[in-house]
Protein backbone atom coordinates (compact mmCIF):
# COMPACT_ATOMS: atom_id res chain seq x y z
CA UNK A 1 0.00 0.00 0.00
CA UNK A 2 2.81 2.31 1.16
CA UNK A 3 2.39 6.55 1.49
CA UNK A 4 -0.14 8.71 -0.53
CA UNK A 5 0.14 12.62 -0.83
CA UNK A 6 -2.55 14.51 -1.99
CA UNK A 7 -2.85 18.08 -2.73
CA UNK A 8 -0.01 18.61 0.00
CA UNK A 9 0.76 22.19 1.06
CA UNK A 10 3.37 24.02 3.69
CA UNK A 11 3.91 27.60 4.03
CA UNK A 12 6.50 28.32 7.09
CA UNK A 13 6.21 31.74 9.22
CA UNK A 14 2.54 32.20 8.04
CA UNK A 15 0.86 35.99 8.20
CA UNK A 16 4.67 37.46 8.55
CA UNK A 17 7.08 39.26 5.88
CA UNK A 18 8.88 35.90 5.83
CA UNK A 19 6.02 33.92 4.56
CA UNK A 20 7.73 30.94 2.52
CA UNK A 21 5.71 28.58 0.66
CA UNK A 22 7.69 25.31 0.92
CA UNK A 23 5.50 22.44 -0.44
CA UNK A 24 2.81 23.57 -3.17
CA UNK A 25 -0.10 21.13 -4.09
CA UNK A 26 2.21 17.82 -4.13
CA UNK A 27 0.49 14.63 -4.75
CA UNK A 28 2.47 11.17 -5.54
CA UNK A 29 2.44 7.75 -4.40
CA UNK A 30 4.98 6.12 -2.86
CA UNK A 31 4.53 2.14 -3.82
CA UNK A 32 5.74 -0.95 -1.62
CA UNK A 33 8.80 -2.30 -1.91
CA UNK A 34 10.57 0.33 -4.27
CA UNK A 35 13.59 2.75 -4.81
CA UNK A 36 13.07 5.92 -5.17
CA UNK A 37 15.02 8.97 -6.09
CA UNK A 38 13.88 12.52 -4.59
CA UNK A 39 15.67 15.53 -6.45
CA UNK A 40 15.75 18.83 -6.44
CA UNK A 41 18.11 22.05 -5.83
CA UNK A 42 18.80 23.68 -2.24
CA UNK A 43 15.77 25.16 -1.09
CA UNK A 44 12.95 23.17 -3.64
CA UNK A 45 11.33 21.52 -0.24
CA UNK A 46 12.80 17.96 -0.48
CA UNK A 47 13.61 18.38 3.07
CA UNK A 48 10.11 19.69 4.13
CA UNK A 49 8.63 16.92 2.09
CA UNK A 50 10.11 13.42 4.15
CA UNK A 51 9.19 15.55 7.33
CA UNK A 52 5.95 14.92 6.14
CA UNK A 53 6.12 11.20 5.74
CA UNK A 54 6.44 10.64 9.10
CA UNK A 55 4.72 13.06 10.40
CA UNK A 56 6.83 15.96 12.04
CA UNK A 57 5.75 18.52 10.78
CA UNK A 58 1.58 18.59 9.44
CA UNK A 59 0.60 20.08 5.98
CA UNK A 60 -1.19 23.35 6.12
CA UNK A 61 -3.78 21.56 3.99
CA UNK A 62 -4.10 18.64 2.01
CA UNK A 63 -3.67 14.87 2.88
CA UNK A 64 -0.99 12.30 3.85
CA UNK A 65 -2.14 8.66 3.68
CA UNK A 66 -0.29 5.52 5.24
CA UNK A 67 -2.17 2.36 4.39
CA UNK A 68 -5.24 4.33 3.12
CA UNK A 69 -5.47 6.09 6.47
CA UNK A 70 -5.21 9.42 7.15
CA UNK A 71 -1.76 10.01 9.76
CA UNK A 72 -3.48 13.81 10.82
CA UNK A 73 -6.67 11.63 11.28
CA UNK A 74 -8.44 11.13 14.85
CA UNK A 75 -6.77 8.18 16.39
CA UNK A 76 -3.96 7.40 14.71
CA UNK A 77 -0.80 6.12 16.42
CA UNK A 78 1.91 8.56 15.17
CA UNK A 79 4.86 6.93 17.17
CA UNK A 80 3.74 3.59 15.39
CA UNK A 81 4.42 5.69 11.99
CA UNK A 82 7.53 6.56 12.85
CA UNK A 83 8.58 3.35 13.54
CA UNK A 84 7.21 2.32 9.75
CA UNK A 85 8.40 5.14 8.07
CA UNK A 86 12.23 5.61 9.07
CA UNK A 87 13.87 8.56 8.78
CA UNK A 88 17.29 9.22 8.31
CA UNK A 89 18.36 13.58 8.74
CA UNK A 90 20.97 14.90 7.00
CA UNK A 91 23.92 14.49 8.88
CA UNK A 92 22.83 11.81 10.96
CA UNK A 93 25.66 11.63 13.41
CA UNK A 94 25.21 14.95 15.00
CA UNK A 95 21.97 12.82 16.63
CA UNK A 96 24.32 10.31 18.75
CA UNK A 97 24.17 10.58 22.63
CA UNK A 98 24.83 7.16 24.64
CA UNK A 99 27.72 6.02 25.93
CA UNK A 100 27.91 2.94 23.63
CA UNK A 101 27.49 2.65 19.63
CA UNK A 102 24.94 -0.68 20.79
CA UNK A 103 23.03 1.62 23.23
CA UNK A 104 22.47 4.40 20.88
CA UNK A 105 20.88 1.77 18.36
CA UNK A 106 18.98 0.71 20.97
CA UNK A 107 17.14 3.76 21.51
CA UNK A 108 14.94 3.55 18.89
CA UNK A 109 13.85 -0.05 19.94
CA UNK A 110 13.30 0.99 23.28
CA UNK A 111 10.93 3.66 22.46
CA UNK A 112 8.47 1.05 20.82
CA UNK A 113 8.52 -0.48 24.67
CA UNK A 114 10.14 -3.87 23.46
CA UNK A 115 11.87 -5.84 25.98
CA UNK A 116 15.50 -5.46 26.49
CA UNK A 117 16.61 -8.45 25.06
CA UNK A 118 14.66 -7.93 21.39
CA UNK A 119 16.21 -4.28 21.38
CA UNK A 120 19.53 -5.61 21.30
CA UNK A 121 18.81 -8.47 19.11
CA UNK A 122 17.48 -5.94 16.60
CA UNK A 123 19.80 -3.26 17.62
CA UNK A 124 23.07 -6.19 17.01
CA UNK A 125 21.01 -7.12 13.84
CA UNK A 126 20.62 -2.91 12.41
CA UNK A 127 24.36 -2.91 13.37
CA UNK A 128 25.31 -5.86 11.00
CA UNK A 129 23.45 -4.60 7.86
CA UNK A 130 25.43 -1.39 7.91
CA UNK A 131 28.81 -3.42 8.05
CA UNK A 132 29.75 -2.38 11.77
CA UNK A 133 31.81 -4.77 13.23
CA UNK A 134 31.47 -5.88 16.68
CA UNK A 135 34.52 -4.53 18.01
CA UNK A 136 33.02 -1.22 17.54
CA UNK A 137 29.44 -1.96 19.57
CA UNK A 138 30.69 -1.08 22.88
CA UNK A 139 33.07 1.85 21.94
CA UNK A 140 31.88 5.35 22.60
CA UNK A 141 30.00 6.66 19.59
CA UNK A 142 31.94 9.92 19.31
CA UNK A 143 35.32 8.20 19.46
CA UNK A 144 34.13 6.48 15.74
CA UNK A 145 35.84 8.19 12.20
CA UNK A 146 33.32 10.38 10.67
CA UNK A 147 31.62 7.46 8.10
CA UNK A 148 31.35 4.93 11.27
CA UNK A 149 29.30 7.04 13.20
CA UNK A 150 27.23 7.77 9.81
CA UNK A 151 26.63 4.24 9.79
CA UNK A 152 25.98 4.16 13.40
CA UNK A 153 23.19 6.71 13.27
CA UNK A 154 22.03 4.64 10.04
CA UNK A 155 21.57 1.36 12.40
CA UNK A 156 19.82 3.46 15.03
CA UNK A 157 16.87 3.98 12.74
CA UNK A 158 17.04 0.75 11.21
CA UNK A 159 16.60 -1.15 14.26
CA UNK A 160 13.04 0.06 14.39
CA UNK A 161 12.68 -2.19 11.35
CA UNK A 162 11.03 0.58 9.00
CA UNK A 163 8.84 -0.62 5.99
CA UNK A 164 9.78 2.52 4.33
CA UNK A 165 13.20 3.88 5.20
CA UNK A 166 14.07 7.58 3.88
CA UNK A 167 17.65 9.10 3.90
CA UNK A 168 18.04 13.23 3.33
CA UNK A 169 21.24 13.10 1.47
CA UNK A 170 23.07 10.14 3.26
CA UNK A 171 26.58 11.10 1.84
CA UNK A 172 26.57 14.79 2.35
CA UNK A 173 29.74 15.55 3.62
CA UNK A 174 31.47 11.87 2.63
CA UNK A 175 35.05 11.73 0.39
CA UNK A 176 34.18 9.43 -2.84
CA UNK A 177 34.83 6.09 -0.98
CA UNK A 178 32.33 6.74 1.88
CA UNK A 179 29.51 7.76 -0.83
CA UNK A 180 30.18 4.63 -2.46
CA UNK A 181 30.18 2.59 0.62
CA UNK A 182 26.81 4.35 1.97
CA UNK A 183 25.06 4.01 -1.50
CA UNK A 184 26.05 0.34 -2.00
CA UNK A 185 24.86 -0.32 1.82
CA UNK A 186 21.63 1.17 1.03
CA UNK A 187 21.07 -0.96 -1.99
CA UNK A 188 21.82 -4.13 -0.06
CA UNK A 189 19.76 -3.27 2.49
CA UNK A 190 16.75 -2.67 -0.03
CA UNK A 191 17.67 -5.97 -1.61
CA UNK A 192 17.72 -8.10 1.67
CA UNK A 193 15.03 -7.02 3.57
CA UNK A 194 12.80 -5.70 0.77
CA UNK A 195 11.73 -2.31 2.19
CA UNK A 196 11.02 1.13 -0.06
CA UNK A 197 13.80 3.57 0.28
CA UNK A 198 13.59 7.11 -0.61
CA UNK A 199 16.88 8.62 -1.44
CA UNK A 200 17.35 12.69 -1.36
CA UNK A 201 19.81 14.01 -3.04
CA UNK A 202 21.08 16.81 -5.55
CA UNK A 203 22.91 14.87 -7.20
CA UNK A 204 21.28 12.83 -10.12
CA UNK A 205 24.64 10.61 -10.53
CA UNK A 206 24.29 9.54 -7.35
CA UNK A 207 20.33 8.43 -7.93
CA UNK A 208 20.11 7.26 -11.82
CA UNK A 209 22.61 4.31 -10.93
CA UNK A 210 20.08 2.92 -8.17
CA UNK A 211 16.42 4.16 -8.33
CA UNK A 212 13.67 2.78 -10.03
CA UNK A 213 11.79 6.12 -10.29
CA UNK A 214 13.10 9.32 -9.71
CA UNK A 215 10.43 12.40 -8.10
CA UNK A 216 12.18 15.92 -9.43
CA UNK A 217 10.99 18.65 -7.24
CA UNK A 218 11.13 22.32 -8.08
CA UNK A 219 10.19 25.79 -5.50
CA UNK A 220 7.75 23.21 -3.60
CA UNK A 221 6.33 21.92 -6.65
CA UNK A 222 6.78 18.38 -7.79
CA UNK A 223 7.73 18.63 -11.57
CA UNK A 224 8.70 15.34 -12.47
CA UNK A 225 7.69 11.94 -11.34
CA UNK A 226 9.01 9.11 -13.85
CA UNK A 227 11.57 6.59 -14.68
CA UNK A 228 14.66 7.76 -15.15
CA UNK A 229 15.14 7.23 -18.68
CA UNK A 230 12.18 9.30 -19.10
CA UNK A 231 13.46 12.32 -16.54
CA UNK A 232 16.93 12.48 -18.33
CA UNK A 233 15.32 13.38 -21.43
CA UNK A 234 14.78 16.70 -20.29
CA UNK A 235 17.86 17.01 -19.65
CA UNK A 236 17.59 21.16 -20.75
CA UNK A 237 14.53 21.78 -18.25
CA UNK A 238 16.62 19.99 -15.81
CA UNK A 239 19.65 22.21 -16.04
CA UNK A 240 17.83 25.39 -16.08
CA UNK A 241 16.70 23.64 -12.36
CA UNK A 242 19.95 23.89 -11.46
CA UNK A 243 20.12 19.94 -11.74
CA UNK A 244 21.74 18.19 -14.46
CA UNK A 245 21.45 14.63 -16.13
CA UNK A 246 24.23 12.48 -15.07
CA UNK A 247 27.18 12.95 -16.30
CA UNK A 248 27.38 10.08 -18.77
CA UNK A 249 24.19 11.43 -20.32
CA UNK A 250 26.17 14.44 -21.51
CA UNK A 251 29.08 12.52 -22.88
CA UNK A 252 27.19 10.18 -24.71
CA UNK A 253 24.80 13.32 -26.20
CA UNK A 254 28.21 14.78 -26.79
CA UNK A 255 29.42 11.43 -28.93
CA UNK A 256 26.06 11.18 -30.97
CA UNK A 257 26.69 15.23 -31.93
CA UNK A 258 29.92 14.53 -33.44
CA UNK A 259 28.46 11.89 -35.53
CA UNK A 260 28.77 8.62 -33.35
CA UNK A 261 25.70 6.27 -33.60
CA UNK A 262 25.40 5.12 -29.87
CA UNK A 263 22.73 5.74 -27.60
CA UNK A 264 22.08 8.25 -24.94
CA UNK A 265 19.42 7.07 -22.56
CA UNK A 266 22.35 4.90 -20.48
CA UNK A 267 22.64 5.15 -16.67
CA UNK A 268 25.72 4.05 -16.00
CA UNK A 269 29.36 4.19 -17.06
CA UNK A 270 29.62 0.50 -17.70
CA UNK A 271 26.82 0.74 -19.66
CA UNK A 272 28.15 3.72 -21.30
CA UNK A 273 31.83 1.67 -21.92
CA UNK A 274 29.94 -1.39 -23.46
CA UNK A 275 28.07 0.69 -25.79
CA UNK A 276 30.82 2.73 -26.94
CA UNK A 277 32.92 -0.25 -27.68
CA UNK A 278 30.36 -1.80 -29.96
CA UNK A 279 30.65 1.36 -32.11
CA UNK A 280 34.34 0.88 -31.91
CA UNK A 281 34.67 0.59 -35.96
CA UNK A 282 33.00 3.83 -36.01
CA UNK A 283 35.88 5.79 -34.96
CA UNK A 284 37.82 8.04 -36.73
CA UNK A 285 40.70 9.17 -34.40
CA UNK B 1 8.83 24.41 17.52
CA UNK B 2 10.34 27.85 18.80
CA UNK B 3 8.64 29.43 15.37
CA UNK B 4 6.37 30.95 17.68
CA UNK B 5 9.03 33.01 19.93
CA UNK B 6 8.82 36.44 18.31
CA UNK B 7 10.12 37.81 20.95
CA UNK B 8 13.45 40.03 21.16
CA UNK B 9 13.89 38.73 17.49
CA UNK B 10 14.72 41.33 14.29
CA UNK B 11 12.21 41.90 11.98
CA UNK B 12 13.44 42.10 8.33
CA UNK B 13 11.96 45.04 6.09
CA UNK B 14 12.46 48.52 5.29
CA UNK B 15 11.42 51.65 7.34
CA UNK B 16 12.46 54.81 8.82
CA UNK B 17 13.15 53.36 11.78
CA UNK B 18 15.42 50.41 10.30
CA UNK B 19 17.28 52.33 8.92
CA UNK B 20 18.31 55.29 12.05
CA UNK B 21 21.22 54.65 13.76
CA UNK B 22 21.46 52.15 16.07
CA UNK B 23 22.90 54.56 18.98
CA UNK B 24 19.92 56.72 18.85
CA UNK B 25 17.32 54.03 18.98
CA UNK B 26 19.59 52.31 22.00
CA UNK B 27 19.31 55.46 23.61
CA UNK B 28 15.58 56.16 22.72
CA UNK B 29 14.77 52.90 24.43
CA UNK B 30 16.52 53.84 27.91
CA UNK B 31 15.07 56.90 27.56
CA UNK B 32 11.50 55.60 26.62
CA UNK B 33 11.82 52.73 29.62
CA UNK B 34 12.99 55.76 31.84
CA UNK B 35 10.34 57.83 31.26
CA UNK B 36 7.62 55.12 31.68
CA UNK B 37 9.14 55.13 35.43
CA UNK B 38 9.00 59.11 35.73
CA UNK B 39 5.00 59.30 34.67
CA UNK B 40 2.51 58.72 37.28
CA UNK B 41 -0.25 60.16 35.43
CA UNK B 42 -2.48 58.82 32.80
CA UNK B 43 -1.59 61.87 30.69
CA UNK B 44 1.79 60.80 31.11
CA UNK B 45 1.01 57.54 29.98
CA UNK B 46 -1.14 58.66 27.03
CA UNK B 47 2.35 60.60 25.82
CA UNK B 48 4.22 57.91 26.30
CA UNK B 49 0.86 55.21 24.44
CA UNK B 50 1.24 58.29 21.50
CA UNK B 51 5.31 58.26 21.18
CA UNK B 52 5.12 54.07 21.13
CA UNK B 53 2.21 54.01 18.60
CA UNK B 54 4.03 56.36 16.37
CA UNK B 55 7.18 54.09 16.69
CA UNK B 56 5.10 51.08 15.64
CA UNK B 57 3.79 53.14 12.75
CA UNK B 58 7.31 54.12 11.50
CA UNK B 59 8.77 50.66 12.12
CA UNK B 60 6.65 49.07 9.42
CA UNK B 61 6.21 46.31 11.68
CA UNK B 62 2.81 44.79 11.74
CA UNK B 63 1.32 45.23 14.88
CA UNK B 64 -0.25 41.77 14.90
CA UNK B 65 3.24 40.44 15.17
CA UNK B 66 4.54 42.66 17.91
CA UNK B 67 1.19 41.43 19.87
CA UNK B 68 2.61 37.61 19.29
CA UNK B 69 5.14 38.08 21.10
CA UNK B 70 3.56 39.65 24.19
CA UNK B 71 2.25 35.92 24.23
CA UNK B 72 5.04 35.00 25.87
CA UNK B 73 4.91 37.12 29.28
CA UNK B 74 1.33 37.14 29.67
CA UNK B 75 1.56 35.11 32.48
CA UNK B 76 3.97 37.04 34.03
CA UNK B 77 1.71 39.87 33.46
CA UNK B 78 -1.49 38.50 34.88
CA UNK B 79 0.71 37.25 38.52
CA UNK B 80 1.95 41.03 39.06
CA UNK B 81 -1.65 41.88 38.18
CA UNK B 82 -2.97 39.91 40.57
CA UNK B 83 -0.66 40.65 43.51
CA UNK B 84 -1.26 44.61 43.22
CA UNK B 85 -4.82 44.01 42.72
CA UNK B 86 -5.37 41.37 45.64
CA UNK B 87 -2.87 42.69 48.42
CA UNK B 88 -2.79 46.55 48.44
CA UNK B 89 -4.42 47.86 51.24
CA UNK B 90 -6.59 50.89 50.99
CA UNK B 91 -10.00 51.90 50.42
CA UNK B 92 -12.35 48.41 49.93
CA UNK B 93 -14.65 48.13 46.81
CA UNK B 94 -15.52 44.58 46.62
CA UNK B 95 -14.70 41.75 48.96
CA UNK B 96 -15.28 38.01 48.71
CA UNK B 97 -13.73 35.60 51.75
CA UNK B 98 -9.92 36.76 52.16
CA UNK B 99 -9.94 38.21 49.23
CA UNK B 100 -10.48 42.05 48.85
CA UNK B 101 -10.02 44.80 45.79
CA UNK B 102 -9.26 47.90 46.96
CA UNK B 103 -9.24 51.61 45.06
CA UNK B 104 -5.72 51.66 45.44
CA UNK B 105 -5.37 47.94 44.44
CA UNK B 106 -7.25 48.84 40.86
CA UNK B 107 -4.97 51.98 40.71
CA UNK B 108 -2.10 50.05 41.18
CA UNK B 109 -2.83 47.19 38.96
CA UNK B 110 -3.64 49.15 35.80
CA UNK B 111 -0.48 51.02 36.73
CA UNK B 112 2.00 48.52 36.63
CA UNK B 113 0.19 46.17 33.34
CA UNK B 114 0.64 49.52 31.37
CA UNK B 115 4.35 49.91 32.59
CA UNK B 116 5.25 46.71 31.40
CA UNK B 117 3.32 46.14 28.55
CA UNK B 118 4.89 49.22 27.45
CA UNK B 119 8.69 48.56 28.55
CA UNK B 120 8.46 45.57 26.36
CA UNK B 121 6.33 46.47 23.53
CA UNK B 122 8.98 49.44 23.79
CA UNK B 123 12.20 47.48 23.95
CA UNK B 124 11.04 44.81 21.60
CA UNK B 125 10.46 47.18 18.62
CA UNK B 126 14.01 47.97 19.09
CA UNK B 127 15.23 44.29 18.40
CA UNK B 128 12.63 43.94 15.83
CA UNK B 129 14.10 47.05 13.80
CA UNK B 130 17.89 46.47 15.04
CA UNK B 131 20.28 43.44 13.91
CA UNK B 132 22.22 41.97 16.71
CA UNK B 133 25.43 43.48 14.65
CA UNK B 134 24.21 46.83 14.79
CA UNK B 135 23.28 46.69 18.53
CA UNK B 136 26.80 45.59 19.57
CA UNK B 137 28.01 48.21 17.44
CA UNK B 138 25.78 50.78 18.98
CA UNK B 139 27.01 49.04 22.78
CA UNK B 140 30.65 49.15 21.84
CA UNK B 141 30.32 53.37 20.70
CA UNK B 142 28.05 53.63 23.89
CA UNK B 143 30.65 52.15 26.03
CA UNK B 144 33.59 53.43 24.83
CA UNK B 145 34.31 56.46 27.09
CA UNK B 146 34.69 52.94 29.53
CA UNK B 147 37.81 52.35 28.25
CA UNK B 148 39.60 54.58 30.02
CA UNK B 149 38.43 53.09 33.25
CA UNK B 150 40.75 49.29 31.53
CA UNK B 151 36.79 47.83 30.94
CA UNK B 152 37.31 45.65 27.66
CA UNK B 153 34.27 46.92 25.98
CA UNK B 154 35.96 45.44 22.57
CA UNK B 155 35.66 41.70 24.15
CA UNK B 156 32.27 42.36 25.71
CA UNK B 157 30.74 43.89 22.50
CA UNK B 158 31.98 41.21 20.65
CA UNK B 159 31.41 38.22 23.38
CA UNK B 160 27.59 39.94 22.93
CA UNK B 161 27.36 39.45 19.27
CA UNK B 162 28.47 36.24 19.27
CA UNK B 163 26.05 34.75 22.06
CA UNK B 164 23.72 36.50 19.84
CA UNK B 165 24.58 35.37 16.78
CA UNK B 166 24.77 31.52 18.14
CA UNK B 167 20.62 32.07 19.41
CA UNK B 168 18.98 31.38 16.53
CA UNK B 169 21.50 28.66 15.37
CA UNK B 170 21.12 26.49 18.63
CA UNK B 171 17.43 27.16 18.19
CA UNK B 172 17.70 25.52 15.19
CA UNK B 173 19.42 22.87 15.57
CA UNK B 174 17.92 22.13 18.81
CA UNK B 175 14.26 21.74 16.54
CA UNK B 176 16.59 19.52 14.37
CA UNK B 177 17.75 17.36 17.12
CA UNK B 178 14.23 16.98 18.63
CA UNK B 179 12.95 15.58 15.09
CA UNK B 180 15.83 13.23 14.41
CA UNK B 181 14.98 11.39 17.81
CA UNK B 182 11.26 12.05 17.33
CA UNK B 183 11.87 10.16 14.60
CA UNK B 184 13.52 7.69 16.46
CA UNK B 185 10.26 7.15 18.29
CA UNK B 186 11.58 9.95 21.27
CA UNK B 187 8.31 11.34 23.57
CA UNK B 188 8.58 14.81 24.68
CA UNK B 189 5.00 15.19 25.36
CA UNK B 190 5.27 12.84 28.99
CA UNK B 191 3.53 14.12 31.72
CA UNK B 192 5.73 12.49 34.28
CA UNK B 193 8.08 14.63 35.74
CA UNK B 194 11.28 12.16 35.60
CA UNK B 195 10.38 11.33 32.13
CA UNK B 196 10.47 14.57 31.31
CA UNK B 197 14.04 15.22 32.46
CA UNK B 198 15.55 11.74 31.01
CA UNK B 199 13.73 13.31 27.72
CA UNK B 200 16.11 16.08 27.89
CA UNK B 201 19.33 13.79 27.92
CA UNK B 202 18.89 12.51 23.92
CA UNK B 203 18.33 16.59 23.04
CA UNK B 204 21.12 18.05 25.07
CA UNK B 205 24.27 16.10 24.72
CA UNK B 206 24.11 16.24 21.47
CA UNK B 207 23.50 20.32 21.63
CA UNK B 208 26.32 20.43 23.45
CA UNK B 209 28.88 18.20 21.53
CA UNK B 210 27.53 20.75 18.65
CA UNK B 211 27.81 23.86 20.35
CA UNK B 212 31.75 23.11 21.66
CA UNK B 213 32.39 21.71 17.49
CA UNK B 214 30.55 25.25 16.10
CA UNK B 215 32.59 27.33 18.97
CA UNK B 216 35.94 25.54 17.71
CA UNK B 217 35.19 25.92 13.92
CA UNK B 218 34.50 29.61 14.67
CA UNK B 219 37.53 30.21 16.95
CA UNK B 220 39.46 28.66 13.99
CA UNK B 221 38.00 30.83 11.06
CA UNK B 222 38.34 34.01 13.39
CA UNK B 223 41.96 33.20 13.80
CA UNK B 224 42.65 31.96 10.20
CA UNK B 225 41.41 35.94 9.61
CA UNK B 226 44.35 37.39 11.88
CA UNK B 227 41.57 38.18 14.90
CA UNK B 228 43.43 39.61 17.74
CA UNK B 229 40.73 41.83 19.72
CA UNK B 230 40.16 45.38 18.83
CA UNK B 231 43.23 47.18 18.88
CA UNK B 232 43.56 48.82 14.87
CA UNK B 233 40.36 47.11 13.83
CA UNK B 234 37.98 49.08 11.49
CA UNK B 235 34.68 48.39 10.49
CA UNK B 236 33.21 47.47 7.41
CA UNK B 237 29.76 49.70 8.28
CA UNK B 238 30.95 52.31 10.26
CA UNK B 239 28.20 54.16 12.20
CA UNK B 240 27.04 57.24 11.17
CA UNK B 241 25.26 60.46 12.77
CA UNK B 242 22.94 61.51 10.02
CA UNK B 243 20.73 64.62 9.34
CA UNK B 244 17.41 61.88 10.62
CA UNK B 245 19.20 60.84 13.88
CA UNK B 246 19.50 64.40 14.84
CA UNK B 247 16.20 65.03 14.27
CA UNK B 248 14.96 61.50 15.72
CA UNK B 249 17.38 63.04 19.20
CA UNK B 250 15.76 66.56 18.95
CA UNK B 251 12.25 64.36 18.71
CA UNK B 252 13.41 61.69 22.02
CA UNK B 253 14.61 65.39 24.09
CA UNK B 254 11.18 66.83 23.43
CA UNK B 255 9.26 63.76 24.56
CA UNK B 256 11.29 63.19 27.67
CA UNK B 257 10.71 67.07 28.40
CA UNK B 258 7.07 66.30 27.77
CA UNK B 259 6.93 63.57 30.24
CA UNK B 260 9.20 65.40 33.42
CA UNK B 261 7.00 68.39 32.79
CA UNK B 262 3.55 66.39 33.28
CA UNK B 263 4.74 64.86 36.35
CA UNK B 264 6.09 67.81 37.31
CA UNK B 265 2.74 70.17 36.77
CA UNK B 266 0.87 66.97 38.57
CA UNK B 267 3.02 67.49 41.32
CA UNK B 268 2.09 71.39 41.81
CA UNK B 269 -1.54 70.98 40.25
CA UNK B 270 -3.15 67.74 41.24
CA UNK B 271 -5.46 68.11 38.64
CA UNK B 272 -4.19 66.86 35.79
Amino acid sequence: MGLKLENVTYTYETGTAMQVTALEGVSAEIPDDRFIGLIGHTGSGKSTLVQMLNGLLKPSSGHIYYNGEDIHGEGFDKKKLRSKVGLVFQYPEHQLFEETVLADVMFGPRNLGLTEEECRKRAVEALRHVGMEERFFEQSPFDLSGGQKRRAAIAGVLAMRPEILILDEPTAGLDPRGRDEILGLITDMKRQLHMTILLVSHSMDDVARYADRIMVMRRGKLVYNDVPLEIFKHSAELEEMGLSAPQITYIMEYLQARGLQVRADLLTVEEAAAEILKHRGELHV
Amino acid sequence: MFKDITLGQYYQTDSLLHRLDPRIKLTGTLVFIISLFIANSFTGYLIAAVFLITMIRLSNVPFSYIIRGMRAILFILFITMAFNLFLTPGEVLVKFGIFKITREGVYFAARMAIRLIFLIIGSSLMTLTTTPTQLTDAMEALMNPLRRFHVPVHEIAMMMSIALRFIPILMEETDKIMKAQMARGADFESRNLIKKVRSLIPILVPLFVSAFRRANDLAMAMEARCYRGGEGRTKMKPLVYRKRDRIAQLILLLFFAATIGIRAAGHWFPVI
